[in-house]
């Protein structure tokens, strides 16, 4: 499948960015609006997903390849373990240990836009691998009954 | 408000965060050098080994994740019964990624395979830790869609089946369990266990309780494998690779099934007559019907697996017992079959990756080539099988004195009819694979890779010393493991004080 019609593709690539600085937006301020790491890195992913209908496969792989996307996701994971781990450096345990500045800023509530930054990207990262595992991959067929070869 | 006789363990969270952060650094590390997993998953194991036997007759410890005290936050306890399990989680998985150096080799991902296990780990860890019912919940889910992915690690076929139905059975289970939590929360306005306990004790089982109770018991007995909701584990633990299998019969069936339920039956509601009953009859049947499917297999692992709903359901019927003696043979029996189960899978392991097939009829003669992995599967066999002096003979003969000492006959002759059936079936097993006439695909096989030996070496002198050793482990493990579900006001008084 290469990707759809000249219309959609035209769409696509305007609505997308929007999509992703809409993500970004959420995961952002997620700790003064509703929103969060979690849905904004979905919203992330949706952006690419609407990339791969319009595009085909091939184009969000070339952009981020299943290598990098695996690297960036552990990262993600991994940098919200570190905020976790350094609460320790205060006390305990995943505790807020950066100054909570002025309720309902941009730059408040401490470690909690970092953990929803960290939980965006992988959350996003991971969803991404998760679409392109399932475009990749086709059903499961059993030995004997393969279909036939498509284009 | 001070908790006396509790103190707080910094140690706790490393528990959980030690193989949560290998889990994400290995796939990271693989690209600078290919054996950075190997070693990574090794001393994250033999480190959690280390901390855990740390924690042994220390006393309950606990701690504030975040500093924030319960029951607003949540909070890890380590009483007697987590120790004995994290002492058995770590153990197991130790051996587990030691066998898995030369194992895994064959397939094609090792970074993958090792960031799933410590995923695993962490879930289990974290389930045996917790003092918070939701996130006892989240834990759960960490290990057991880690558990699914790893089933089906090898792709063919079989697996995939295997991985897909034990994904929906796992999944409706945990729905299960997510909805019984809901109902508590609820009912109750809380998630800490001990705060729950303590408000249950206060007003009673309202039927809004007993339906959570039921859902819990519907949720952790799927998870444990017992006879109603056993389907999936003869097809999942077989399918999986050897290391894994150990671990999900060794360890997984326990922390995510048994542990959990015995935690929330005993701590949280309380243990009564109808939920001891309950356990009873599950466990009986759950030792007839797995062990008389296991009579019958001739796949070495699929046999072991069937004997895993066996043999756990005379930790089942221990713990339905309710004395503590019944309680003390449970326990001791959790300890027992976590070391020749998974001993029986990784030695099923080494004989696959020797001999090329799990068909009993195939082997036969491997004691003269692989003299190491069959001394240990003989071991392991006779532990199971209940043969003194090997531990599994005393933690079963503590079940059958407490049966009998409760006046529940049936129960411990169910208990003896069964061990005797065990014994057959491994006598089997013997006959095929270990002793008798070598087939043809067991001619020119050799001895298992080194550190496979050594992972199957340590297991066996678990079965054989923790029988020997029990005057050791009493005081130490077990003890303090049945004070926890005897004394379940205690736990109440300890994490919220007075």
């Amino acid at each position: 499948m290469k990707g759809m019609s000249l219309i959609v593709r035209t769409i696509a690539r305007v609505v997308t960015t929007f999509i992703i600085l809409y993500s970004a937006y959420i995961v952002v301020y997620g700790h003064i609006t509703p929103g969060g790491g979690f849905p904004g890195g979905v919203i992330l992913a949706l952006g690419i997903m609407l990339l791969m209908l319009a595009f085909g496969k091939d184009l969000p792989l070339r952009k981020l390849p299943e290598g990098r996307a695996s690297v960036l996701d552990c990262l993600g994971a991994l940098g919200f373990w570190a905020i976790a781990l350094l609460g320790f450096t205060a006390g305990y345990f995943f505790l807020n240990f950066l100054g909570k500045g002025e309720p309902f800023r941009l730059v408040s509530a401490g470690t909690m836009p970092l953990s929803n930054i960290f939980i965006g990207i992988k959350v996003g990262v991971s969803l991404f691998a998760v679409l392109t595992a399932l475009s990749v991959y086709r059903r499961f067929y059993p030995p004997g009954e393969e279909p036939p070869e498509e284009d | 408000m001070m908790n006396e006789g509790l103190h707080m363990n910094q140690a706790l969270p490393l528990f959980v965060a030690i193989p949560l952060g290998a889990a994400f650094l290995i796939p990271i590390l693989v690209r600078v050098w290919r054996r950075l997993p190997d070693i990574v998953g090794n001393l994250s194991t033999l480190s959690l080994l280390v901390m855990s036997l740390t924690l042994v007759g220390k006393g309950p410890s606990t701690y504030y994740m975040g500093g924030w005290r319960p029951p607003l936050g949540i909070n890890l306890v380590a009483d007697g019964l987590s120790v004995l399990l994290l002492v058995v989680v770590s153990l197991v998985a130790f051996c587990a990624t030691l066998f898995s150096i030369p194992y895994m080799e064959r397939y094609t991902s090792k970074s993958r395979y090792y960031s799933l296990f410590m995923l695993m780990v962490a879930g289990m860890n974290g389930v045996v830790l917790t003092g918070d019912m939701f996130n006892l919940y989240v834990f759960l889910e960490i290990a057991s869609i880690a558990s699914y992915a790893l089933v089906a690690f090898g792709t063919e076929a079989e697996e995939l089946e295997a991985s897909f139905k034990y994904m929906i059975m796992g999944c409706v289970a945990s729905t299960f369990v997510l909805f019984g939590v809901g109902v508590l929360y609820g009912k109750t306005g809380t998630l800490n266990m001990a705060h729950l306990a303590k408000i249950i004790d206060e007003n009673g089982m309202s039927p809004a309780i007993w339906f959570a109770a039921a859902l819990f018991l519907m949720g952790f007995g799927l998870k444990a494998a017992m006879v109603p909701f056993h389907a999936w584990l003869p097809d999942a633990h077989p399918s999986a690779p050897a290391p894994i299998s150990a671990m999900l019969s060794g360890v997984l069936i326990k922390s995510l099934g048994i542990y959990s339920l015995a935690r929330v039956s005993y701590i949280v509601f309380g243990m009564s007559k109808p939920i001891s009953t309950i356990f009873m009859v599950l466990g009986g049947l759950s030792m007839i019907v797995g062990v008389l499917l296991a009579v019958g297999q001739w796949d070495m692992k699929r046999l072991f697996a069937y004997h895993s709903i066996s043999q756990m359901g005379y930790v089942m019927l221990g713990l339905g017992l309710g004395t503590p003696l019944g309680i003390l043979g449970g326990v001791f029996h959790l300890l027992n079959h976590s070391a020749f189960k998974s001993c029986l899978f990784l030695c099923s392991g080494a004989i696959e990756h020797e001999v090329g097939t799990r068909e009993l009829k195939k082997m036969g003669g491997l004691w003269r080539r692989m003299p190491v992995t069959s001394t240990s599967c003989v071991i392991s066999s006779l532990s199971i099988s209940g043969v003194p002096p090997f531990n599994g003979f005393w933690s079963k003969l503590i079940i059958i004195v407490a049966a009998i000492q409760a006046r529940h006959y049936v129960a411990a002759t169910i208990a003896v009819v069964v061990a005797f059936l065990t014994l057959t079936s491994f006598t089997k097993v013997m006959r095929y694979a270990i002793f008798g006439s070598p087939a043809a695909e067991s001619q020119k096989v050799k001895e298992a890779p080194a550190l496979m030996g050594v992972a199957l070496i340590l297991l066996a002198l678990c079965c054989t010393s923790f029988g020997l050793l029990y005057p050791v482990l009493k005081p130490l493990l077990l003890g303090p493991a049945t004070d926890v579900l005897l004394r379940a006001g205690d736990y109440i008084s300890l994490v919220l004080g007075g």
